[in-house]
């Protein structure tokens, strides 16, 4: 049960061999650190695992099943958060997870705000988000991910602007979703202070 | 076994050997078939009589505007085919597609333009046929503009193929609806190309013509493709040991020489 | 668990999001309609100010006009969700992808459509029609911008990821839109020289249910190449 498997992956950008047969598993219930230089492929590799970039070569599985054979069900699945959040700058936070979360599930105004709250943005929820720092930005993307309902993240850098209590709110999300047996992708140099047999990494060369 | 050979042709070495091989197969008869097209056009066939010799430039403009438009069909569906089951081969052949068939739309725009000089008193006129001609280079142009703006190849590859199945679908309305256009604004025009009346002896020729540009056009897709191939495949394994296998028996490699040309061909 | 959302809430969601967000950048989506209202200007200022003159010219001065705001109202369609990862969000929320994109297409045609269609009758007065033609350039042009919002889209999709794109949007779009201009414009001549505009007409309604058709496939695949 939510196992994403990357087989053999090969991925080219013009000359660049960038990606050179990667190939890993994670089952549920753990979280998978990709590290790797920066220019080794990891916003590649991440793209590649949600299907927004088809690999030359290789598979990607996600429950056993090739993630090209019913993309719409495995986007259902996933929550990916990239180098941007995927937000609007003209938009308040509230508003923002409304749509972005009304898109994929049902969800409440109350859930909305519970998890603002969590996210230590209850006061600035009425503003614009454009009016809100980079970090702030960055928070806000990370209360939607639990209200996705996905049992499996790709994170693309998600501790970028944060503050240390941001670190922290980040761990807790990835706990709470690892506990409810769901599966992480992580890219991220820091060092993820996740519980043992939890926590595993692959280097990208 | 359709299917195998399928996968064995979007092989590329096996594609590039085999265009190599069908080259001379299309070019030698293109030039016999347009050297005796030519003679019999230029020379055998008589003087029209309201057109007098000016007729005699259908025998390259009409084949210039029918691989036009067959040219665009023909890089749809290889750029469809490299779209759907994701063929890099056929990708490359729908590259190639798109220069021959833009000149070959300017060939037959030129051609026109020669003829209308005696016919119409003008170089141009707003004549239907002129006029989807002009409107169809410029969706030659625009394929080539968005695949000359997008530097990953294989991107590249799939937004045009997009734009070339968007296209095809678009050309013949813009053409009809050219020919709507021009049909209610004057009579039809004076004289049509082609007439269903035409002499056996000016008709053989046309159609030596036609098929001699078709088989020029196979040679020429034949030998750009061959190109794109090599210039894409350039890391390939099948390439580099080619290459290898000549700098072992002929000294250093020269990747675009004629004896690296022999070594791959060879095998 | 969270019951999940179906297409149909997805799109208005999605479509009332568009709106809201254009509403509070109104300014941005009523600039191709001042576009739109200085060519039409520009084409008497360039002729004899003869009214007569004028009726001739107009279909061609209201379609190129059309045509030109258009292709610069394309520039609003995606720019944003690109830039900022929207669109990357869209393409991965489980939703039916070209079914999303023709909500963003339906919102950018009430948006820069739409206004045209109010205004273009507005303007052919302006340049010498009479009264009576206004019912049928409304059609006409209801019609054909429809199309246009649509292959634009199309060409806007081709071009997502690409920086200067103005040019060679242009050089898309244009060429593919060459029929609506022509049944377009023939149906704003028969409009104005009070004949009837029933055959340019059913050629502009069968262009956009086409374009209906057809569209949303070939823009979610180029949006889709876009994001890679």
């Amino acid at each position: 049960m939510n196992d994403l498997c990357a087989d053999n992956l090969h991925l080219w950008r013009g000359d660049m061999h960038v990606l050179r047969g990667v190939s890993f598993s994670v089952r549920g219930a753990e979280c998978l650190q990709v590290t790797g230089a920066n220019g080794s492929g990891k916003t590649t590799l991440l793209r590649a695992l949600c299907g927004l970039v088809p690999p030359e070569e290789g598979q990607v599985r996600w429950c056993g099943v090739d993630i090209g054979a019913d993309p719409s069900a495995y986007h259902r699945a996933l929550a990916y958060l990239g180098h941007d959040n995927g937000l609007k700058g003209d938009l308040t936070a509230d508003e923002n997870l409304r749509f972005g979360i009304g898109l994929r599930c049902r969800v409440t105004p109350t859930a909305i705000g519970a998890a603002l709250t969590r996210a230590g943005l209850a006061g600035q929820r009425g503003l614009p988000l454009r009016q809100l720092s980079a970090g702030q930005r960055r928070r806000v993307a990370l209360a939607r991910l639990p209200l996705f309902d996905a049992r499996l993240w790709i994170l693309d850098e998600p501790g970028s602007n944060l503050d240390s209590a941001g670190q922290a709110l980040l761990l807790e999300l990835l706990q709470a979703h690892l506990a409810e047996g769901g599966t992480a992708v992580v890219a991220t140099h820091q060092a993820l202070d996740l519980p043992a047999g939890t926590h595993r990494g692959v280097m990208l060369q | 076994m359709a299917w195998v050979w399928f996968h064995k042709f979007g092989s590329p070495p096996h594609f590039y050997r085999l265009a190599t091989r069908l080259t001379p197969w299309a070019a030698w008869p293109a030039l016999l078939l347009g050297l005796a097209g030519l003679i019999g056009g230029l020379v055998l066939a008589p003087a029209d009589y309201q057109q007098g010799d000016g007729f005699r430039i259908i025998y390259v403009h009409a084949p210039a505007a029918w691989l036009s438009l067959m040219v665009y069909v023909v890089m749809a569906c290889t750029a469809a085919v490299g779209l759907i089951w994701r063929m890099a081969v056929a990708h490359a052949v729908a590259a190639s597609c798109a220069p021959i068939g833009a000149s070959f739309t300017a060939l037959a725009l030129a051609t026109g333009m020669l003829w209308g000089r005696p016919m119409w008193g003008t170089y141009w006129e707003w004549d239907p046929r002129l006029t989807s001609e002009l409107l169809l280079l410029f969706l030659y142009l625009g394929y080539m503009g968005l695949r000359n703006a997008i530097d990953d190849v294989p991107r590249a590859d799939r937004a045009s193929a997009v734009l070339a199945i968007v296209g095809v679908v678009n050309v013949p309305i813009i053409h009809y609806s050219v020919i709507w256009w021009n049909s209610l604004h004057q009579a039809p025009s004076v004289m049509k190309f082609g007439q269903p009346t035409m002499p056996a002896s000016m008709l053989i020729p046309l159609l030596l013509m036609l098929a001699a540009f078709t088989l020029l056009f196979a040679a020429l897709l034949l030998i750009r493709a061959r190109g794109e191939v090599l210039q894409r495949e350039r890391n390939a394994r099948w390439m580099l040991e080619a290459l290898e296998r000549l700098s072992t028996h002929d000294g250093p490699p020269t990747r675009d020489g004629p004896s690296a040309k022999g070594v791959l061909v060879g095998r | 668990m969270s019951a999940r959302a179906s297409f149909a809430s997805a799109a208005a969601l999605l479509m009332a999001r568009d709106l809201r967000l254009a509403l509070r950048r109104a300014g941005d989506s009523l600039l191709p309609l001042g576009f739109f209202l200085v060519i039409t200007t520009l084409f008497p200022l360039a002729l004899d100010p003869e009214l007569s003159q004028l009726r001739d010219i107009a279909p061609a001065a209201l379609w190129v006009g059309a045509l030109l705001s258009s292709l610069l109202a394309l520039d609003l369609l995606f720019r944003d969700d690109g830039q900022d990862g929207a669109l990357e969000q869209l393409a991965l929320c489980g939703q039916p992808f070209a079914g999303l994109l023709l909500a963003k297409t339906v919102v950018h045609w009430l948006l820069t459509g739409l206004p045209l269609v109010l205004v273009a009758p507005l303007a052919a007065i302006a340049l010498g029609a009479p009264y009576g033609a206004m019912p049928g350039i409304l059609a006409a042009v209801l019609l054909g911008t429809v199309c246009l919002s649509l292959i634009g889209a199309v060409g806007a999709g081709l071009t997502l990821s690409l920086r200067r794109n103005g040019s060679l949007l242009a050089l898309l779009v244009l060429p593919l839109a060459v029929p609506v201009l022509i049944f377009g414009a023939r149906a704003t001549a028969l409009a104005i020289a009070g004949e009837s505009l029933a055959a340019p007409l059913y050629l502009l309604a069968a262009t956009a249910v086409l374009a209906a058709t057809l569209a949303p496939w070939a823009l979610a695949a180029a949006v889709r190449i876009g994001l890679e």
